[in-house]
């Protein structure tokens, strides 16, 4: 009778920690979907995400083609719906293509950066001793320039162009990357089931593979997304300073940049880039952060 | 205490010469060969050679280095292509005019963020609290050049309220203290201030709300002490790590003004930078962001110092 209780007790705590085991994505999305707030902000990514990712075919104009008597219409003007630029081309086509490298300039330096980042962070995290110290000597050095500057620094250098700037965007983005990346694998590392793999034999590569990355990728993502808001802002504030973009290419910094001059005749059409550079910034910010609730509560 | 402080000074020298060897690579990774930072690109061909001599720029690179260093602690930071006049005669105006702003910026940034951040942080789930999380996530989203565009838009182009441009009447670069000026400064340093204020607005929060969490707090308030008392030794344990955190938001304004002086044609260090991007003026670009970079070291420093000197629970050997 006592054993039988305890052992229906048994299987009870066994299936619950089953759950609670493979459970572990599931609650994620469970919390997720209970979010109001990112999963209306992750609806407005992906609703621009598609909007400029369909853009040749949406936009009912051509991004390049102006027109010298249709310059600066305001809002609300027929047949151009946000108005028109500087140059008499649709604000609502440019801004749709202009998208595509905002958006293309605001995450492809985050992802190189979290792959370059992350090998060396864990190396150094993983093999301690003198290595550790040289990459996080050398990122001391990138932590004394405020991350503006630098990105400043090195595309003024290299000269303008898309390529520059992502480079320069890249750099910025290495260091804070590696340092989060070296104090989770350092935190990794001493845990026991890593000394159990390494005592059954496993090689160093194995244990990386199999036993840290696993563990370390997930916080390295949650930081490395919080980072795309900062890029985008970043990657159109050089546009704005005339070292990304070149003209005529729309890119919403750029578009900013050459519509300041309209603010006296057109404010409210000159503003609207940058709308869309606050909506994308402050939804990648706000799903970030639903993100790092969801998945730091371990259940 | 003393040996730390040592030490930690001592720690700030090889970051310094880090920073100056990025700031002189700067030239290097630039396309085109490195005397074209020196001489206009039309010079005939003898004089670009002795001054390539003279410059030492045909030795190795880490000699070229030294030689460079020699220089700007000499206070020699070359001079500028566009204008012929020494760096440092353009810059030292423009990092006043800088300093200005900034001051200006980070001071209602952290005036703001620390009421905002200090009342969320004390009532938890207020209405208070969630304009203080919104104020957070705005003051990091928003793209501060945007922002000036904007406020622009509304206080000079619709109202007629305020200058939209420069730092005084005319166009004038020398920054003066008095209504006229001060007009052309609330603009840029209203847009300028949202990061930090965001930023010290997140932070206050959390630090205060962990302390008001603490046992001590409860004691305090259990001993019969009124909200005043509390708040005092609130503040006590918050500062250090709120210092800090507004230090290196001063340091990130230094650099972060560029875009927000390119808006409203302030006379800073950002227009120097813009201007210096535009004519490719390298020697102007290494000296302006070398002697920014300089000044967040410095600025690091003095917060690790003031943060130890305040918060004797740092006890670092």
């Amino acid at each position: 009778m006592n054993t039988s209780a305890a052992a229906a007790e048994l299987a009870v705590q066994a299936r619950q920690a089953a759950q609670a085991s493979d459970g572990y994505w599931k609650g994620v999305f469970k919390r997720l979907s209970r979010d109001k707030l990112t999963m209306f902000c992750a609806f407005v990514l992906l609703c621009m995400a598609l909007a400029i990712l369909f853009a040749p075919w949406i936009s009912p104009h051509d991004p390049y083609q102006g027109s010298m008597i249709r310059r600066l219409r305001p809002i609300g003007t027929e047949g151009y719906i946000l108005g028109t630029d500087e140059l008499g081309r649709d604000i609502l086509t440019r801004l749709l293509h202009g998208g595509r490298l905002s958006w293309f300039m605001g995450i492809l330096p985050v992802a190189m950066a979290f792959v370059i980042g992350t090998t060396l962070g864990v190396i150094a995290g993983f093999l301690g001793g003198k290595i550790n110290m040289l990459i996080m000597r050398m990122t001391d050095v990138f932590y004394a320039f405020p991350s503006v500057l630098l990105a400043i620094a090195i595309s003024g250098a290299l000269g303008a162009g898309i390529l520059n700037a992502i480079i320069a965007l890249t750099m910025v983005f290495i260091p804070p990357i590696i340092r989060v990346a070296e104090s989770v694998t350092t935190g990794v590392r001493n845990l026991d089931f890593v000394d159990a793999a390494r005592a059954s034999g496993a090689s160093a590569f194995t244990i990386v593979r199999v036993h840290v990355l696993g563990n370390v990728l997930g916080p390295i993502f949650i930081y490395a997304t919080s980072l795309i808001s900062v890029c985008m802002i970043l990657a159109s504030g050089l546009s704005f300073l005339g070292l990304g973009t070149r003209p005529p290419e729309p890119e919403w910094g750029l578009m900013l940049n050459t519509l300041r001059t309209a603010i006296y005749v057109q404010p409210w059409v000159a503003v609207l880039p940058g709308v869309c550079i606050f909506m994308t910034s402050i939804c990648f910010n706000l799903v970030s952060d639903g993100l790092r609730t969801a998945m730091d509560v371990k259940g | 205490m003393f040996f730390y402080l040592i030490r930690r000074i001592l720690y700030a020298i090889p970051i310094a010469l880090a920073v100056g060897f990025v700031c002189f690579m700067l030239v290097q990774i630039a396309p085109g060969d490195p005397i074209n930072a020196i001489v206009p690109p039309d010079a005939p061909a003898d004089v670009v050679e002795s001054v390539r001599r003279d410059y030492g720029l045909d030795k190795p690179l880490a000699i070229q280095f030294g030689i460079w260093l020699m220089k700007v602690v000499q206070g020699d930071l070359g001079r500028s292509l566009a204008t012929g006049r020494p760096v440092w005669s353009d810059l030292s105006s423009a990092i006043s005019n800088t300093l200005t702003l900034a001051a200006f910026a980070s001071l209602i940034g952290f005036i703001f963020g620390a009421i905002l951040g200090g009342l969320a942080g004390t009532f938890r789930g207020s209405i208070i609290d969630r304009l203080a999380v919104s104020t957070a996530v705005a003051g990091v989203s928003i793209p501060h050049y945007w922002l000036g565009m904007v406020l622009v838009v509304i206080f000079s182009v619709q109202y007629n309220m305020l200058p939209a441009m420069g730092a005084g009447p005319g166009g004038s670069a020398d920054w003066v203290w008095d209504w006229e000026h001060f007009q052309h400064l609330i603009l840029p340093a209203v847009t300028l201030s949202v990061i930090p204020m965001g930023i010290v607005t997140r932070t206050v929060r959390g630090i205060v709300a962990e302390i008001m969490n603490q046992e001590f707090v409860t004691a305090l308030k259990g001993k019969g002490l009124t909200g005043w008392g509390v708040f005092g030794h609130v503040v006590k344990n918050a500062a250090p790590n709120v210092l800090a955190v507004m230090g290196l938001q001063l340091g990130y304004l230094m650099g972060g003004s560029i875009l927000v002086e390119t808006v409203f044609s302030w006379p800073g260090t950002g227009l120097l930078l813009n201007s210096a991007i535009f004519q490719r003026d390298l020697p102007v670009l290494q000296g302006t962001i070398l002697v920014l970079a300089m000044f967040f070291v410095a600025l690091n420093l003095c917060v690790d110092l003031v943060q130890t000197a305040l918060d004797p629970r740092i006890k670092r050997s």
